[in-house]
């Protein structure tokens, strides 16, 4: 983290960026937030640990039309997105100096909620330097130990690696953590009955609140105008009449970030309510891959994407249709 | 508030008597909106028609909902109609109780329930609707022919007739196509050579026909009128200037080991060869797979032959851009695989032949010189055994549904062929049906049967059996006299199916024209428009469309020049005022519409926009409405809905669907 600090610093003295990017602390130990440094004074606030999961590049639309570079720290799966953003125009390379930051799989804080750790005050071993595998949080009920690895949001257990995808430079080393297939989730959901899926869903959509997190935070969902906040269609006005709107929502989501999403999991990560959102983007990556070839988006930034991109090898629609 | 007027066509009795005419012109009274209805017998009549117009005039309606036949049908009609009585055509919508409802529909009430939903839906949209402007385009005087076999020669020489510039592109070195490799034609006989060869002439010296043969189309762009079209000139490693027609090269070439294409592989040929004798351009390719110069870099005799100084081994592809109003596929066909029919021993024994191997066989400048002999050992065969319907009328995957059309004829012209060159050879048939609707056809077949004695058998062979001894053995049954037949053979013919030339697929893709299950393409309209594809500007010649003989080739040939003719003789076209829009404020940049758009109709520009009050220069798109084809894959693309398709914008699409749900 200090060499993070100490880059940061020389960047802003030397003029290379006007600001930087990057995570302050909470009134948590657990809940850093993304923030913005213009000054060597305030980066004393910066943090980067293993809390430090949400994904900077969508902030970078917006730093894109700011004077000047922004130095923005940027995991290796948050660099997927990145790339995607600027396939799609959204965000301007030539504002971005990019320090591709290490990672050693970032935490779930309720997952360790969810096995009993309440009252944390602090928590040991969540720095990216510990070579530790064990948290040690020290609670109001005591000290209590976790393995890192039972700490992890789901999306490292699947981690698409430790590369960047793109940089300026990078700083810090990351750590394997993949242990898991990334499409076994959803392939039990595929092998269950249309009416178990639907119930599925429904017990899991039922829990939205509508707070729109997962929109805001993802970075493929970074429409000027939302089609549930326009008028010109009445999409939300129409969902808002089904008994089940929430499904309209979620999966009009998932459709309009089909091809595009980076399964970066973010949506799954800020989602207050725990519903596995990233499983529907999943599946439609899962279908990609079968039907067009590997296709991994933000993986780089010249590739055409197969849904939006013809070519004779194609599969027939009656295929697509007939996979259900 | 539209003031809309709903007009309910009997159409005779199609609608009207699975519909209650009356009672949907009643319900369409209680949409919002609608301020007249009224029901007629026939809505297309003139009678019809002055009905719409004294409404439009009286009720000074400002749209109309015609609900009546598929708007394929009328849908120009009423617009012109409505144009007429002072309303914008586009204010017309029409919805389809017809093929949509009375023609698939029994029960009245249920009939009538649909037709009524469906004149909601028209409704909702036309509420939705705006009136719109048509603008111009213009047309290339040029036209483009997909394949030199004789369809596509007769078109060229057709549309070049009339005078317009005509290219001919074909994939092969020469054209000719597959009526090159026929002996005779039925059912007068002719040598085929002898009718192709002056027309192949004919074309290659027409002033305004270009020919480029060895040459496939590599992208399509644009649309009816203005298309461009990159044509791939394949290196032919000859310089068709400098090369006199010698043959030379082709004598000289040491490797001859490669399978005539034109032989249909019965015999070899050289690495630098021509197809045929009469070949048009008479100018060789090297086949670069098999040449031992371009294999080893040691050889170069043809360029040591060659007194032209004509071969040039640095050649490259070429690829020629050029625009065209019309094009024109002729495609032609190919034999199918046989590999599933396995039963008839195709694989296994070199007597079991296709038909068109046997007009190789048959033809003077074949395998054989003419000879009708064995394949194996060369003996003229005493039995011969003609099997129909082999993948034709095929109701299992293995083969194809439709009959191929003119293989009873061809069989018929094989077997009296035979008899009349070598009379003491047997000729024996099995058919399922002889077909012979045609000119001359079912004479020609008798002649076959009762001068020639043919012995024809109604029933199919099950299997046939190579012997040691080289015989065949084929099992079959007389369904006439309800007994099964052993009979050996010296050599079967198979009457093999006919399938749309593999490449048609991808032409159809380039130029956005569908095909079938059977990969023939589609034509507007099966009965009133068959030689244009639904995509205009497109038209179809040939075996493309679907199985024909010679003379339905030529006539169709001559048709689809016709309908070029027509459409290049035209100096503008109106163009579909239905095209996409972006909406500047909603659009996020992202591009992802420019990929997906087919004609290249969008490009991005940097503009200043007003988002209320935040003045910004912002990346959007920007729709040509000249290329603009309105096919609407830009809007379902388009994240943010920013992209919108006039006349049928997505509002008035769920509009419709709203009204159908309600």
């Amino acid at each position: 983290m200090q060499e993070l600090i100490n880059r940061a610093k020389e960047l802003l003295a030397d003029g290379t960026v006007a600001r930087v990017l990057g995570w302050k602390a909470g009134d948590l130990p657990y809940n850093p937030e993304p923030a913005y440094f213009e000054t060597e004074d305030e980066l004393k606030d910066f943090v980067y640990n293993g809390f430090c999961g949400a994904n900077l590049s969508k902030y970078m639309i917006e730093a894109s039309k700011l004077e000047g570079k922004t130095m923005v720290c940027l995991k290796p799966c948050d660099t997927y997105s990145f790339n995607q953003l600027l396939k799609e125009h959204r965000v301007d390379r030539e504002k971005a100096y990019i320090v591709g930051v290490g990672c050693k799989g970032k935490l779930d804080i309720e997952r360790i909620k969810k096995q009993g750790i309440k009252g944390i005050e602090s928590i040991e071993g969540a720095e990216i330097t510990d070579g530790a595998d064990t948290l040690k949080i020290r609670t109001i009920y005591g000290e209590k130990t976790l393995a890192y690895g039972d700490a992890m949001l789901e999306r490292c257990h699947v981690c698409k690696g430790k590369d960047h995808m793109v940089f300026d430079e990078q700083i810090g080393e990351s750590k394997e953590t993949k242990d898991a297939e990334r499409f076994d989730e959803v392939a039990k959901i595929e092998a269950m009955s249309p009416e178990e899926k639907f119930a599925f869903f429904r017990s899991e959509l039922s829990k939205c609140i509508r707070c729109n997190a997962c929109r805001n935070a993802c970075p493929a969902c970074s429409c000027r105008k939302c089609v549930f906040d326009s008028n010109k269609f009445d999409s939300s006005q129409k969902a808002n009449v089904d008994s089940f709107e929430e499904k309209m929502f979620h999966i009009i989501r998932a459709f309009h970030v089909a091809g595009r999403c980076t399964d970066c999991g973010e949506c799954s990560r800020v989602c207050p309510q725990g519903i596995p959102l990233h499983l529907f983007n999943r599946k439609f990556i899962k279908d990609i891959d079968e039907l067009y070839g590997e296709y991994q988006a933000g993986a780089d930034t010249e590739s055409t994407a197969p849904l939006t991109d013809y070519t004779f090898e194609d599969a027939e629609p009656s295929i697509v249709g007939k996979r259900g | 508030m539209q003031r809309i007027g709903v007009f309910v066509c009997h159409c005779g009795s199609n609608i009207a008597a699975t519909v209650d005419v009356n009672k949907v012109a009643e319900m369409a009274l209680m949409e919002p909106g609608v301020v007249h209805a009224e029901d007629y017998q026939y809505m297309c009549s003139e009678a019809g028609q002055a009905k719409i117009a004294a409404a439009i005039q009286e009720k000074q309606l400002s749209g109309i909902v015609v609900c009546s036949c598929s708007p394929r049908m009328h849908e120009a009609t009423f617009r012109k109609a409505a144009e007429r009585a002072g309303l914008n055509p586009y204010m017309v919508e029409i919805a389809n109780i017809r093929e949509h409802c009375s023609w698939i529909h029994k029960d009245m009430d249920e009939a009538t329930k649909k037709a009524v939903i469906l004149m909601r839906a028209a409704v909702a949209k036309v509420n939705l609707n705006t009136p719109l402007q048509a603008g111009e385009s213009r047309v290339t005087k040029r036209a483009l022919v997909i394949g030199g076999g004789i369809a596509g020669i007769q078109t060229a020489l057709d549309i070049a007739a009339a005078g317009y510039e005509v290219d001919i592109v074909e994939k092969t070195p020469s054209i000719g196509g597959r009526m090159s490799q026929l002996d005779k034609t039925f059912p007068t006989l002719d040598c085929s050579a002898c009718i192709l060869t002056p027309k192949m002439v004919e074309a290659s010296a027409h002033e305004k026909i270009t020919i480029y043969t060895y040459s496939e189309v590599e992208k399509v762009s644009g649309f009816v009128g203005d298309f461009t079209v990159d044509i791939r000139k394949k290196a032919r490693s000859v310089d068709m200037d400098k090369c006199t027609g010698c043959g030379v090269c082709q004598e000289k070439c040491p490797s001859k080991k490669a399978p005539s294409e034109f032989n249909r592989g019965l015999n070899t040929r050289s690495a630098i060869y021509t197809p045929f004798a009469q070949a048009i351009p008479n100018v060789p390719v090297i086949d670069r797979e098999e040449c031992i110069k371009f294999k080893t870099g040691k050889c170069g005799i043809c360029s040591k032959v060659c007194q032209a100084g004509a071969i040039d081994y640095e050649q490259k592809d070429e690829i020629i851009s050029e625009k065209y109003g019309a094009i024109v596929v002729a495609t032609g066909f190919d034999t199918i695989n046989l590999d599933k029919y396995d039963e008839y021993a195709y694989s296994q024994s070199k007597d079991v032949i296709t038909s068109l191997e046997l007009e190789r066989v048959m033809n003077a400048a074949g395998p054989t010189h003419g000879h009708l002999e064995r394949l194996s050992d060369g003996k003229v065969p005493k039995e011969i055994v003609f099997i129909q319907c082999v993948g034709s009328r095929c109701s299992d995957d293995r083969g194809k549904p439709y009959c191929s059309k003119i293989c009873c004829m061809y069989t018929a012209k094989h077997a009296m062929l035979i008899r009349d060159k070598y009379p003491d050879v047997n000729v024996t048939v099995f058919y399922i049906d002889v077909r012979t609707p045609g000119k001359n056809f079912d004479e020609f077949y008798r002649r076959a049967v009762e001068q020639y004695g043919v012995n024809y058998i109604k029933g199919q062979v099950g299997k046939v059996i190579p012997k040691p001894d080289g015989k065949l053995l084929v099992q079959g049954s007389d369904l006439l006299d309800n007994r099964q037949i052993l009979k050996e053979a010296d050599m079967v013919v198979l009457a093999t199916a006919i399938e749309p030339n593999p490449d048609v697929r991808k032409i159809a893709t380039m130029l956005t024209a569908s095909i079938d299950t059977n990969n023939f393409l589609t034509e507007a309209h099966a009965k009133l428009r068959p030689v244009e594809s639904p995509t205009a500007g497109i038209f179809l010649s040939g075996v493309c469309q679907g199985p024909k003989d010679i003379p339905e080739t030529v006539a169709q040939a001559g048709a689809a020049a016709v309908k070029a003719i027509g459409l290049l003789a035209k100096d503008k076209l109106m163009t579909n005022p239905c095209t996409a829009k972006a909406d500047t404020l909603l659009c996020n940049g992202c591009s992802t519409c420019e990929n997906v758009c087919p004609y290249g109709a969008i490009t991005y520009e940097d503009k200043e926009v007003n988002d209320h009050g935040i003045r910004e220069t912002r990346r959007v798109a920007a729709v040509n409405n000249a290329l603009c084809q309105g096919c609407g894959a830009c809007t379902v693309a388009c994240p943010s809905g920013a992209m919108d398709l006039q006349g049928f914008s997505n509002r008035q699409i769920i509009a419709e669907v709203d009204a159908i749900c309600r």
